[in-house]
């Protein structure tokens, strides 16, 4: 197991459900991190990004003011804040493909279905960790690289221009979001 | 002043697109070989376990606060504002129930979930339809010590996906493929303990 010092991360976790934000917390400390902060809302999720400068942001979707989905969009903004990079992990009960895919298109470094576990929520932080995927910018997309995997089947255009762009390969968001412990 | 050129990513531009590598600032986190000897997972399990003495209490919180918006609309009727409580109060459920010891009440709460986001014109949504839900929510966690709970909550769960599967199908008549993957499986079931 790839292990990572906790001790020396800062978190920043946003969702509107107390009880939900207690249990993150718990295992965040568990893991050993010591600087978790909370907000409970999309505005003061926002505030906690820009004041705390987290090294890692998890996120609920569904909440006040603004949402996660939202939240992710406002920080995937280039040269609009102090970290556009920042990985973003959403932990959020929406299961649906299409969901998926949106947190995705939004600029989401890591999804994670409710209900949560220790495993998972580890695995999630050692990959973004571990392994940082490039950002590709476009005319509708700032964020990590959605091509996570090669498709040697993939028989459509190359729809990148100018050149063949390098490919990481990791397990696909949707693949990953159905992993089981 | 422009950060210090260690920080800076690195960009590669492409004709419609650029590849940005930011430096990675989170690699010193690496534990060298041999840093550490402690399961941190099992660490984080241990501590919520722990923690797992007020999931009972919790359970009950967020079953009263479906309870109290329920009892809101039936008095009130659907406002926007209620029809958003109800669906978050119901969202939050179906991903805590697991966590908090109650998996069979998940399912219940997606279904109602799945109702409100659904229907087009949610003050068709039938009032007996949504206290059922409320109610099979509530009676599960009330009654989860009892020997024939599985059954028990597998024949309500059942019904009532059947009972909204059909109105949604009914209410959605005019929007071909709307459905199209709403009933199926979800991609990511989640993860268990």
């Amino acid at each position: 197991m790839i292990r990572i010092d906790f001790n020396r991360l800062r978190f920043v976790i946003i969702d509107d459900n107390a009880h939900m934000r207690r249990i993150l917390r718990t295992l965040l400390h568990g893991f050993g991190a010591r600087e978790v902060f909370e907000a409970e809302d999309g505005a003061s999720g926002l505030e906690a990004f820009t004041t705390q400068m987290p090294d890692i942001i998890i996120t609920d979707w569904a909440m006040p003011i603004f949402d996660g989905l939202e939240l992710t969009q406002m920080i995937r903004q280039p040269g609009g804040n102090a970290n556009p990079f920042v990985p973003i992990i959403m932990l959020t009960g929406h299961s649906e493909r299409g969901r998926v895919l949106a947190a995705r298109d939004a600029g989401v470094t890591e999804f994670l279905v409710k209900p949560i576990s220790a495993n998972a929520l580890h695995d999630r932080i050692v990959n973004v960790v571990c392994n940082p995927r490039p950002f590709i910018r476009t005319s509708t997309y700032f964020g990590p690289d959605r091509r996570r995997n090669f498709s040697s089947t993939y028989a459509g255009p190359e729809r990148r221009k100018g050149g063949r762009a390098d490919v990481i390969r990791q397990v696909p968001l949707a693949e990953k979001a159905r992993m089981v412990d | 002043m422009p950060p210090p050129k260690d920080d800076r990513p690195s960009v590669r531009t492409y004709a419609d697109h650029e590849v940005i590598t930011p430096p990675n600032k989170l690699i010193k986190v690496i534990a060298k070989r041999g840093g550490f000897h402690e399961d941190p997972i099992a660490r984080a399990e241990a501590a919520l376990q722990e923690l797992s003495s007020d999931f009972g209490e919790w359970m009950r919180a967020e079953c009263d606060r479906l309870h109290a918006i329920r009892i809101v609309i039936k008095t009130t009727g659907f406002t926007k504002q209620s029809l958003d409580e109800l669906f978050h109060a119901a969202h939050d459920l179906k991903g805590d129930a697991a966590t908090f010891g109650y998996p069979l009440a998940a399912p219940i709460a997606e279904s109602l979930c799945r109702l409100i986001e659904h229907t087009p014109d949610p003050k068709q949504i039938p009032l007996p339809l949504l206290d059922q839900h409320v109610d099979a929510v509530r009676a599960i966690v009330r009654e989860h010590a009892r020997p024939d709970i599985e059954k028990i909550a597998s024949a309500l769960n059942e019904r009532l996906q059947k009972v909204t599967e059909e109105f949604l199908v009914h209410q959605n008549r005019h929007r071909p493929g709307y459905l199209d993957g709403v009933f199926s499986p979800p991609i990511a079931p989640g993860d268990k303990f």
